[in-house]
């Protein structure tokens, strides 16, 4: 899975790097994702999840995708009970500590349909890293001595050259696609987010394709004005696609909260049976919208509102 | 579970585990019992206590009944001295920067080994759990305190997985597994603290809290336990703390 650095250069060198205008739809931004591509996801849990492109994905009947993310909630559910991805890495995967552990995550991955490879928080963020800076790893100091080594396939313990102390080699992730949401890009994909931020810059470094999502598309002056606000550069971007609340039912740092209501009445429906729970929520809330507003709609306007006046609050101090 | 009636044994586990941490550390925390505790830490002793989050936090303070549903959402950053990203917290971690780190786990074993991925056998597990997050790293690179409910099925002989390495097989064994830094430094259940013994690392009992015997702390606990020569006794929570916890969780989410 690690790549060469001669062909993690060739693959950058093949891309179109110019200064161009890269909007598009949703639909359009899920056909540059092929069936089995390493698939990352910018945010953490239920924060600045790219929930809009995950839908699209999966209305696109994307297949054998790999999943990775830092954290993994309610979107890993959704891979796994549509079949787009069976195979999810990250270092913790459940809906949220409120809802207990998720039935949908347990389900698939007790029964032997789907695999959840379990790596340290820290070291999925170096991993990422690595493939941030072309380098084929980096030696931390954790997971050492746990049974979590044994059952994923990648890190190497080494003697230190220059202190002979022991070491584990963590290999770079250098994703195909990297799928982030922000609170604003420009056309050409200088993206701007607040709050928390994530995993997202290394991921979109790391990666051979990155499909932004944004909750609005803001003028290429609006980011010049203020540069040091802009945290994924456009030479990486690939796609922009505007997608309002593209996180919902997740948040969006100062736009919304979690949309609680729903993500309480997704907890229920898994809550028994969870294969017949998830695919009822894909068949209501995934296929049949005819577009992302109508999913909105779906969600519900007081739930909307509720979500955006709590989101919001982070600026009324 | 404990629940003399004046307090739930959340609530208890919270108390105990804010008396533990010092004014002026760094402490890293979780959503829950953990978070309680830094914040009434900081309400009661500990005004400067810095807590910091996975997700990406560094200081902030929680609001009242505002608690957050994990540390990744923007409720966690409020009045934070810095937001950076979750490599770069954990990271800091790894430089030395975090005097105690907060952990649970379904089980947990006599020298602090924690489980937290599968109950049963991994290639078959009758539980798939939600797996390490940062607990690993916590472990891993700084002293933690475990904080659990005390039960057989949760203090046991074996972990069915080491999701997070405590001291490892016992004696100098943490070490030469490559961890050289930190370790379990106290385990807070509702029925006692418990620390661990310097030269073989085995779990002891160092004090109890109110109303409970040294028989009943063995009886919950699936392994051999040490017992300090002089046991000490825990103050039961005051009423100024419950009152503080109280506040801090008005619906009762994580205290109940």
């Amino acid at each position: 899975m690690t790549k060469t650095y001669a062909d993690l250069r060739r693959e950058t060198e093949a891309r179109d790097r110019s200064l161009r205008e890269k909007v598009m739809s949703l639909e359009e931004a899920a056909a540059l994702v092929d069936d089995g591509d390493h698939v990352a996801l910018g945010g953490c849990t239920l924060s600045r999840t790219p929930m809009a492109m995950v839908w699209a994905l999966i209305r696109a009947r994307k297949k054998e995708l790999v999943v990775s993310r830092s954290i993994t909630s309610t979107e890993g559910d959704l891979f796994y009970g549509s079949g787009a991805s069976r195979h999810v890495l990250t270092s913790w995967f459940s809906q949220g500590i409120v809802w207990g552990v998720s039935k949908v995550m347990r389900h698939y991955t007790e029964t032997g349909q789907a695999t959840f490879e379990e790596w340290s928080h820290m070291a999925i963020g170096v991993r990422y890293r690595a493939g941030a800076m072309g380098v084929p790893f980096i030696p931390v100091r954790s997971m050492m001595g746990s049974d979590l080594t044994g059952r994923i396939d990648g890190p190497k313990e080494m003697d230190c050259p220059f202190t002979g102390e022991k070491l584990l080699l963590v290999p770079a992730l250098n994703p195909d696609v990297a799928l982030i949401h922000v609170q604003r890009c420009d056309p050409y994909g200088n993206a701007q987010m607040d709050g928390l931020p994530f995993m997202d810059a290394d991921i979109a470094m790391a990666a051979n394709r990155v499909i932004l999502t944004t909750e609005r598309i803001v003028s290429n002056s609006q980011i010049r004005r203020a540069p040091d606000r802009t945290k994924i550069p456009f030479i990486t971007v690939d796609a922009v696609v505007e997608a309002p609340y593209g996180c919902a039912p997740h948040e969006c740092y100062g736009v919304y909260e979690p949309f609680l209501p729903n993500l309480d009445a997704y907890a229920a429906l898994t809550g028994g049976d969870a294969e017949a729970g998830v695919k009822e929520y894909l068949e209501r809330y995934v296929y049949q919208p005819k577009d992302w507003v109508a999913y909105l709609d779906l969600l519900g306007m007081d739930n909307v509102i509720d979500a955006a006046r709590r989101g919001r609050s982070v600026y009324n101090d | 579970m404990t629940d003399n009636g004046s307090h739930s044994a959340s609530e208890l586990l919270a108390v105990m585990s804010s008396r533990v941490l010092e004014d002026g550390q760094t402490v890293f925390a979780g959503v829950g019992i953990p978070l309680l505790a830094a914040t009434l830490a900081q309400r009661i002793h500990a005004p400067g206590l810095t807590i910091l989050f996975e997700g990406g936090v560094l200081g902030p303070f929680i609001v009242p009944g505002e608690l957050p549903p994990s540390t990744n959402e923007q409720r966690c950053t409020r009045q934070a001295n810095m937001v950076l990203s979750n490599t770069d917290v954990l990271l800091l971690l790894q430089r030395g920067y975090v005097d105690i780190g907060f952990m649970g786990g379904a089980q947990i074993d006599r020298y602090g080994n924690l489980n937290s991925s599968f109950i049963g056998d991994a290639d078959d597990p009758k539980i798939r759990l939600p797996g390490t997050g940062g607990g690993n790293d916590i472990a891993s690179l700084t002293r933690m305190i475990v904080s659990m409910i005390h039960e057989k099925r949760r203090f046991v002989e074996n972990v069915d997985f080491v999701t997070s390495t405590g001291y490892w097989h016992g004696g100098g064994t943490r070490n030469d597994s490559g961890l050289t830094t930190g370790g379990p430094y106290r385990v807070i259940t509702d029925l006692a603290i418990l620390g661990f013994d310097g030269e073989t690392k085995r779990m002891k009992v160092e004090a109890l809290h109110a109303g409970v015997a040294p028989e009943q702390v063995q009886d919950a606990t699936g392994f051999e336990l040490m017992f300090d020569d002089e046991i000490g006794r825990t103050e039961p929570p005051t009423a100024e703390e419950l009152a503080v916890l109280r506040e801090m969780d008005p619906d009762r989410v994580y205290i109940a």
